[in-house]
């Protein structure tokens, strides 16, 4: 019997001895020095690869972190102020805050204003559409509604309206990283200040052209007539190649502007509806639904 | 007015479609059903009847209650497994295990994957193997074909005769050192035309020829695995038949027995499993053939074609990735 | 290598080539070519003439724009192109049709080209010709060969493989020897010994008109060639002529070959010997649907709604429009956009034809493979880039796609293959305009 098992044991034995002598001299010898830094960091990013922070992923980011030794100019927006405290204090530095932000969506068409004017056939992509032609909706400017954004989006945080393929937002999923705005062929997203109470008043349109033009295309569009550049007190409303747009750094939410549009292009959402029986044009994403569902 | 529609081009479409191809495949398999009946009777009826409904069945069920999504048994892929499946079978075999074997070919051999287009092996061949090696001694008992298709005959079959394929014969009579049970083999024109023991869809040569033709015809195939497949095969065997003839046999037998028609116009043509390129398909079909012979000669099992085929089916998307189609200009 | 056989539908053989009534408004965008827009020298209230310079070339890759009407300038202003979308264009109001005085509209042929080489770039440079097979490339340019390269063939592209598209075809019946002195013309200019002209086989009565033609000019051979889609895309038509075969990413010219339109020709003799400019098509207003098929001669700028009333409305079955043929046209979504110097048809798709048939799951059957007239994997493009691998899409050859469209002709399970394709590169575009 031991005849047989030493041999095998022997030969077994060296051949392990002599791979494990190799492969301890390869691993020496490729061994990548790496900043243990890089790890922790990258133990705490979220990990959705979303590329809101402008880096090919997580890990690139923390390697950024980790090169630069300190914040400046990085930020994981998904991960926000709990992140960065996190990632300051494997940096042995003091947290930046930053603002919360959110993904806007600067288009109406879908929710009120337009009927389809085409029918589009073909592969479901915004950006493959928006090199075709002008859209089922006819603006050259707005949302396509083909689902670029929902497509990008790593948090769930966009839904379309299973009608008409339009996205909504979910303010408390959303992170504000920025990659459906990336994503978006018509830029119709915009990251804004997700504001007190998730307050917000926003220019719902992109469209450049014309008055006349625009108003054709689209009866919610922003005709660029000015007038709530006029009324706005804070001077935090600017018209430009015919398009209005709210600065909300300077905004203070008065909601002026937004009675004054002829088109009702300008949205203030989240606001608890008015006393007064106006119309309602308190926006909320359930309210969007309900909408629709009646249409 | 009513809305133009807009698309990228091209604004037409051919005539191709799915469902033209699998129900062409069908068609093409027609002639061995025939045959089949002719050969076996009512019981290769049953077989079949069960085999396809089966195949059916548990595709409507897993699209419907798993996967929740609409029904695609229409399309014809799922009949297609179920009568190759059928055709792999010896026609005694008990009706509990086709059903079986049409489980493990649609739940696991292909919609596990993701249904049709995303399985990586043969469906039928998958539940061909799994009963090949779970009921042995059921899958290699073969009733003998019977020239005349009458109820008596039929009853006499499915009662005891059996016999073994000649590949088994071969096989039994190499192992054992006594070729004098050889004297005892159907001749080629037998082979050609039919009438020896076999599962369903081996017993006649002509009946998978014609099929072939039809879908060469209607482009559904293309002559490059078939003909590589059978090439090989033939030129492999024949240089072992030239070494040693007392210990293998002619060439011509391998191609006319067994699976290997069945296999090499049906089964190795399957779109989804073989590669996609021309040269890409020359190689399948060449290593088709190679496995083929060398497990048929060596291996532990008289038929070889199945094995051939989803080993093949493993290193297809290598094949993809290696062989490519000629470029312009290139 | 590669093609597929669809239904011809050549419905408009044998209509002859009318004219078009003059509209009371035509519109002419600034860019009706592949470059940069022209400028325009005329301003509202302008009179021009039929021919009258309106927009100027400045740019190197850019044609001259001509007024082709005369009438007053209503406005220059931004209008939507067939895709909506909008771009700067001259309004002008027609009033009677009063051409230019440099313009020879007698109907004589004249057949003695008297200018030297380079004046024929220049003229044609100057009455803004572009290739009318579709690219709308500025000709003159093509025929500016750059340093080191060195023209040996010209190559007439007559194939026109295109289903329902019959331009061409009439061109060639009503105009050969007109086509025969713009080859000659275009030969001149090139220097080169042979022109050929590359007619596919299943245009009989044109092949013998422009044989019976070619006899009595030096040099230009007819060519009949295999039916086949796409053999008239430039590297397809290059090698079935000539066995030569244009690398990837380079020009025709690079294997010693200039290739143009028959439409192109046509347009080279008015221009070179009658000192016409690219003012009017031809366009073929074809479909299943309508009662009666047409070739037009259309004047650049009427808009497509004028054709649409003018053959009386669109049937109730129509599902699509298209500038160009089924197989590479583009949809035409605005109706009220004017035609351009590249309009070759007003083609008019029935719900049947256009019905794009549900999306399955690729069965790797191969045949979009086999359909590629480049040798390209397009099911492999489709699992790259629905897995966003662009990236390694173009490493498999990506760019080297023509378009063609015989992938999604071909495909049994309706993908949509060439959207994924156009789609891929374009984002490839973008990522490289990024770095």
């Amino acid at each position: 019997m031991t005849e047989f098992i030493l041999p095998a044991v022997l030969v077994l034995g060296i051949i392990g001895a002599i791979f494990g002598i190799l492969l301890y001299f390869i691993a020496q010898k490729f061994k990548v020095v790496e900043d243990p830094k890089i790890d922790e960091i990258a133990d705490v990013l979220p990990g959705a690869n979303c590329g809101g922070c402008g880096k090919a992923g997580c890990r690139a980011l923390a390697e950024a972190f980790a090169k630069q030794g300190n914040m400046e100019g990085l930020r994981c927006p998904a991960g926000g102020d709990e992140v960065a405290a996190k990632v300051a204090a494997i940096l042995g530095i003091e947290a930046s805050t930053a603002e919360p932000q959110v993904a806007v969506i600067r288009c109406s068409i879908g929710c009120t204003a337009s009927e389809p004017k085409s029918k589009y056939q073909g592969m479901q992509s915004c950006a493959f559409a928006n090199s075709l032609y002008v859209g089922e909706s006819g603006c050259a400017y707005g949302c396509l509604g083909l689902g670029d954004c929902y497509k990008a989006c790593q948090f769930d945080a966009i839904k379309l309206d299973p009608e008409t393929g339009f996205p909504i937002v979910d303010d408390d999923k959303c992170v504000g990283c920025g990659a459906c705005a990336q994503a978006c062929p018509r830029h119709v997203i915009e990251l804004r200040n997700k504001g007190p109470k998730k307050r917000r008043v926003y220019v719902s349109c992109v469209n450049k052209e014309k008055g006349a033009m625009a108003r054709k295309t689209c009866a919610n569009a922003c005709i660029g007539c000015g007038k709530c550049a006029k009324i706005c007190p804070f001077g935090a409303i600017t018209v430009e190649n015919n398009l209005a747009y709210i600065d909300y750094t300077k905004c203070k939410l008065c909601r002026k502007c937004e009675s004054e549009c002829p088109t009702g292009a300008i949205k203030a959402v989240n606001f608890p509806p008015k006393r007064e029986s106006q119309t309602s044009v308190v926006e909320q994403p359930t309210t969007v639904n309900n909408e629709n569902k009646e249409n | 007015m009513k809305l133009l529609n807009v698309s990228g081009s091209p604004h037409v479409h051919g005539n191709e479609s799915i469902k033209r191809i699998m129900w062409d495949v069908n068609i093409a398999l027609l002639p061995i059903f025939i045959v089949s009946l002719i050969f076996f009777g009512l019981d290769a009826l049953f077989v079949s009847l069960v085999s396809v409904f089966c195949c059916l069945l548990f595709q409507w069920l897993i699209e419907k209650f798993l996967l929740k999504q609409p029904t695609t048994i229409t399309d014809g892929s799922a009949v297609i497994t179920g009568l190759l499946l059928a055709f792999n079978v010896p026609s005694n075999l008990p009706l509990w295990i086709v059903a079986i074997g049409a489980f493990v070919a649609i739940a696991i051999g292909k919609m596990t994957f993701g249904g049709l287009g995303k399985n990586p092996f043969n469906p039928a061949l998958v539940g061909r193997v799994f009963l090949l090696i779970s009921f042995p001694v059921q899958m290699t008992t073969w009733p003998k074909a019977n020239a005349i298709f009458d109820m008596a005959g039929v009853a006499a079959a499915t009662d005891a005769t059996t016999g073994a394929t000649p590949l088994a014969l071969i096989k039994e009579a190499v192992k054992a050192g006594d070729m004098t049970v050889l004297q005892g083999l159907p001749d080629y024109w037998t082979l050609l035309v039919g009438q020896h023991g076999g599962s369903l869809g081996e017993v006649s040569a002509i009946a998978i020829l014609i099929g072939g033709i039809y879908l060469l015809c209607r482009r559904v195939i293309s002559w490059h695995i078939p003909v590589s497949f059978i090439l090989t095969t033939f030129v492999f065997a024949a240089i072992l038949h030239l070494a040693n003839p007392a210990a293998y046999i002619a060439p011509l037998y391998h191609v006319l027995c067994g699976g290997l028609l069945l296999g090499a116009v049906f089964m190795a043509t399957d779109m989804v499993t073989s590669p996609m390129s021309k040269s890409g398909q020359l190689v399948f079909g060449i290593g088709c053939g190679l496995l083929t012979v060398i497990i048929r000669t060596w291996g532990a099992y008289p038929e070889g074609v199945s094995f051939a085929i989803l080993l093949m089916n493993a290193v297809t998307p290598l094949i993809n990735k290696g062989f490519k189609p000629k470029r312009f200009a290139k | 290598m590669g093609g597929v056989h669809p239904e011809e539908n050549k419905l408009s053989t044998q209509a002859s080539i009318e004219v078009f009534p003059l509209p009371k408004q035509v519109t002419v965008f600034l860019n009706q070519h592949l470059g940069a827009p022209a400028t325009p020298i005329v301003e509202k209230g302008m009179a021009v003439k039929t021919g009258q310079l309106i927009a100027k070339a400045e740019a190197f890759v850019c044609a001259n724009i001509h007024s082709p009407v005369s009438g007053v300038v209503n406005k220059i202003d931004i209008v939507k192109d067939i895709f909506g979308y909008a771009k700067p264009a001259i309004i002008i109001d027609v009033e009677g049709d009063e051409w230019v005085d440099t313009v020879d509209l007698t109907p004589t042929i004249k057949s003695e080209i008297t200018l030297s080489k380079t004046e024929i770039v220049d003229k044609l440079k100057e009455m803004g010709i572009v290739g009318l097979g579709g690219a709308t490339f500025p000709t003159h340019i093509k025929y500016m060969i750059p340093e080191g390269k060195k023209a040996e063939y010209l190559i007439i592209n007559a194939v026109e493989c295109e289903p329902y598209l019959t331009s061409d075809h009439r061109v060639m019946l009503e105009h050969a020897e007109e086509i025969m002195i713009g080859v000659s013309i275009l030969r001149k200019a090139l220097g080169v010994e042979k022109a050929y002209i590359g007619i596919e086989n299943n245009k009989p009565e044109p092949i013998a008109k422009m044989r019976e033609m070619a006899e009595k000019f030096e040099g230009i051979i007819v060519e009949p060639l295999k039916v086949k889609y796409p053999q008239g895309a430039e590297k397809q038509l290059i090698k079935a002529i000539t066995g030569r075969s244009v690398p990837s990413g380079k020009l025709p010219i690079d294997v010693g070959c200039v290739v143009n339109n028959v439409g192109t020709a046509f347009a080279v003799y008015e221009a070179v010997q009658k000192n016409k400019p690219l003012v009017e098509n031809i366009m073929t207003v074809t479909g299943k649907s309508l009662a009666q098929q047409h070739n037009y001669q259309v004047r650049i700028g009427i808009s497509y709604a004028d054709i649409v009333n003018h053959i009386g409305g669109l049937p109730d079955d129509t599902a699509k429009l298209i500038s160009g043929g089924p197989m590479m046209g583009k949809a035409i979504v605005n109706l009220e956009a004017p035609t351009t110097k590249g309009a070759s048809s007003l083609l008019v798709i029935t719900d049947k034809e256009a019905e794009r048939a549900e999306e399955l799951d690729c069965i790797r059957c191969g045949k979009c493979m086999e359909a590629c007239p480049m040798g390209l994997e397009p099911y492999l493009f489709s699992a790259l880039i629905n897995n966003d691998k662009v990236q390694e899409a173009v490493d498999n050859h990506l760019m080297d796609c023509i378009e063609c469209g015989c992938c999604i002709f071909t495909c049994p399970a309706n993908k949509p293959l060439l959207d994924e394709i156009r789609f891929a590169k374009g984002k490839f575009r973008q990522m490289q305009q990024k770095k």
